[in-house]
């Protein structure tokens, strides 16, 4: 397990501040030269410093947008496009706030699935696996608040949708309604209280990161081979060397995603955020941001009732089993330390469960076509069965795969990756 | 009552039984047109802006309001101060109250916006047949293919076909969602006389709305084209140092060097 090494620095206001508070120690100990790492990580090991700097990226951004922005019903369109004309460079800080959400849960997506693939969630891991399903909770109710602050057609019914899911919920769930909204519909409260808490979160993800980041330090990296540490020969120090390698990681994610700012900042978005909101006018679709899209298409996917059959008792009827569905498909990953059986880490060495992992990343685009799509045709059935395969993955097939899957020899070690099976 | 509406609303949206999407669906594809401002190296054609900037002051705004585009604006579309003072002081706004209490008014200014043709939606829908004219200040943006969107539905009305039940007051165009718009064909051949004696064909001043429009939605294209090309420049450069960098260090790792033991 981790060693904490103390700092001694040369410089000597460095030692005079170390020796009071030891945070150059503590930044060496979790990210720098005190930090042992696997000399074997591969390039999906860059994603976790890229939704860090990311959240960095947003938090830097979106403090100047608050200031000029008005959250205010028959103000707030008006005070983002006086954003977009005539606040300096304005619509560069709000085109990189805007994409910039898009591009943080491209990094944390390829980062959950790096975890998936690589059995990151395993012992000793599961805490930090934990924590970092809690970052990507607040991430999305940041995101889905952040939205709603233009006011626009797309803000105003998305969040009219979202806030009403909670009203399946319930005895409880029609006061809890009220509550988001401050009142009896989506109005000024509403956009008050987002902006609130859209400002609020993501200073509590940070502070997640930092219990995140703790837990990696004590718990060490996982590596590609899903095996222990056994000797220095496996370990590099993070630093210099797997801070050159997430900077230059860094440098092509920024290129792609300087592309976007600077040549197409609208793609990502729904051109009816563009139209003031108008709670009169319901738009011909409603649309989520692609990156909720999968769950959207989770909860549409339920549309029958739970009962007795042949009677008219139902026990969960259509609307609360599809919330549910929809907060279980994110919440099942808490238990995933102990839903997945085998004892081997890394899909390297499960020949079966990657065919398995595979279908899951597949069903996961699948899902997020279904969600962009009309609940009409073919659709509305691809979406069940898509959610279908997303819940039998977590439930049925890492639980059972673990104990009847025969997996491949380890490597004896990261250091010598010589298969020892030869015995 | 309201919020079982709001629940049914969003039980709609949710479960997609979206009915007036079906409309919406049935629009035909803009025709596809190319635009100088496309592509990473686009610019406005400043020329047509200011032929679309005249149609627009001479048709559009007799319904359409601009709510976000300012007579100082026009700079950058290459006129002169003194000619955008002259424009502004055609207009009359309403500045404040006087001592009485009264509204004052006065002379436009180039840091006015421009007047909307109307003082409420109210007023507005009671002009126009119970419809609102949308402002346009975001129009190019706020339709999907919104240039070729604007330009498909400025040239595209026809007559509607024998099965096609036409409300009255309205007109046939299949490229609005529904089929049936409340705006009238605006564009006639020669409904504008254009200063640089370009011949206003009804094509010709719909492509030249979009250029004003197009700009009017995304004032600052322009620069963000010429940014980002140094900032991909810089982004591309930088990265390539940071792989050799990157190598370098490496390079003892790759070749199985123990950091922690080797000396």
């Amino acid at each position: 397990m981790a060693e904490w090494n103390a700092a001694k620095p040369k410089n000597a206001v460095a030692a005079w501040v170390e020796e009071r508070l030891p945070i150059l120690s503590l930044v060496n100990n979790v990210v720098g030269v005190d930090t042992p790492t696997p000399r074997n990580l591969n390039y999906w090991w860059n994603f976790g410093s890229l939704a860090g700097l990311m959240l960095v990226v947003q938090i830097i951004s979106g403090v100047v947008l608050a200031m000029h922005y008005t959250p205010h019903t028959s103000l707030a369109f008006d005070s983002v496009e006086r954003i977009m004309r005539d606040v300096n460079y304005g619509w560069l800080i709000r085109y990189m706030h805007a994409n910039g959400a898009s591009f943080f849960f491209i990094a944390v997506y390829t980062h959950i699935f790096r975890g998936l693939y690589y059995g990151s969630y395993k012992a000793p891991r599961e805490l930090l696996w934990m924590l970092g399903v809690v970052i990507f909770l607040l991430m999305m109710a940041t995101a889905f608040m952040g939205y709603v602050l233009p006011w626009g057609q797309m803000s105003f019914w998305g969040a009219t949708v979202i806030t009403n899911l909670f009203s399946a919920i319930p005895v409880v769930g029609e006061s809890i309604v009220t509550l988001l909204w401050g009142g009896f519909s989506v109005d000024n409260p509403t956009l008050n209280r987002f902006f609130s808490l859209h400002y609020l979160l993501p200073f509590v993800i940070a502070g997640v990161v930092i219990l995140h980041l703790w837990a990696k330090k004590i718990s060490d990296s996982g590596n590609p081979l899903g095996i222990d540490v056994k000797s220095n020969a496996d370990q590099i120090p993070f630093h210099p060397f797997y801070t050159i390698k997430d900077a230059f990681g860094a440098g092509v994610f920024f290129f792609v995603f300087a592309a976007f700012i600077f040549y197409m900042p609208n793609v990502l978005g729904h051109p009816d955020n563009y139209i003031p909101a108008d709670p009169m006018v319901t738009p011909a679709s409603i649309v989520p941001e692609w990156y909720f899209l999968p769950f959207y298409a989770i909860l549409r996917s339920i549309t029958f009732d739970i009962g007795i059959p042949f009677t008219d008792i139902v026990f969960i009827p259509a609307k609360l089993l599809g919330v549910l569905a929809m907060f279980a498909s994110i919440l099942v990953w808490l238990f995933l330390p102990w839903l997945d059986t085998s004892k081997v880490r890394s899909g390297k060495f499960r020949p079966t469960f990657r065919w398995f992992f595979l279908f899951l990343v597949i069903d996961m685009f699948v899902l997020t076509v279904v969600g962009g799509k009309k609940p009409e045709g073919i659709w509305p059935l691809v979406g069940l069965i898509g959610t279908a395969y997303y819940f039998a993955y977590f439930l049925v097939i890492l639980p059972l795969l673990g104990k009847i899957e025969k997996t491949l020899p380890l490597p004896e070690s990261i250091a010598n990756p010589v298969v020892k099976a030869a015995e | 009552m309201k919020l079982v509406k709001n629940i049914a609303i969003a039980l709609t949206a949710a479960v997609g039984l979206a009915g007036a999407s079906f409309a919406a669906g049935a629009a035909k594809h803009p025709m596809q047109l190319e635009w100088s401002f496309e592509g990473p190296f686009g610019q406005f054609d400043m020329q047509s802006a200011q032929r679309g900037w005249q149609v627009y002051k001479q048709v559009c705004s007799n319904c359409h309001s601009l709510k976000y585009f300012h007579f100082r604006n026009l700079a950058d579309l290459g006129y002169e101060e003194d000619m955008i003072k002259a424009w502004a002081a055609e207009y009359t706004v309403i500045d404040g109250v006087d001592d009485a209490g009264d509204p004052k008014e006065r002379p436009g200014l180039p840091q006015d916006v421009f007047p909307a043709p109307f003082p409420n939606p109210e007023a507005a829908a009671a002009s126009n047949g119970g419809a609102v004219p949308p402002d346009l200040s975001l129009m190019s943006k706020a339709r999907h293919d919104g240039p070729n969107y604007i330009y498909s539905l400025l040239t595209g009305y026809e007559d509607a076909p024998a099965d096609h039940e036409m409300p009255a007051g309205k007109s046939y165009n299949p490229y609005f969602p529904g089929g049936a718009i409340s705006m009238a064909p605006p564009l006639a051949e020669g409904v504008v006389d254009y200063e640089d004696g370009t011949a206003a064909t009804a094509e010709q001043m719909s492509k030249d709305v979009v250029m004003f429009l197009t700009y009017v939605a995304e004032p600052k294209l322009v620069d963000r084209h010429h940014m980002g090309l140094k900032v991909l420049m810089f982004l591309g450069i930088l990265t390539i140092v940071l792989y050799l960098s990157m190598k370098k260090i490496w390079k003892p790792i790759k070749s199985g060097r123990n950091v922690y033991e080797d000396k």
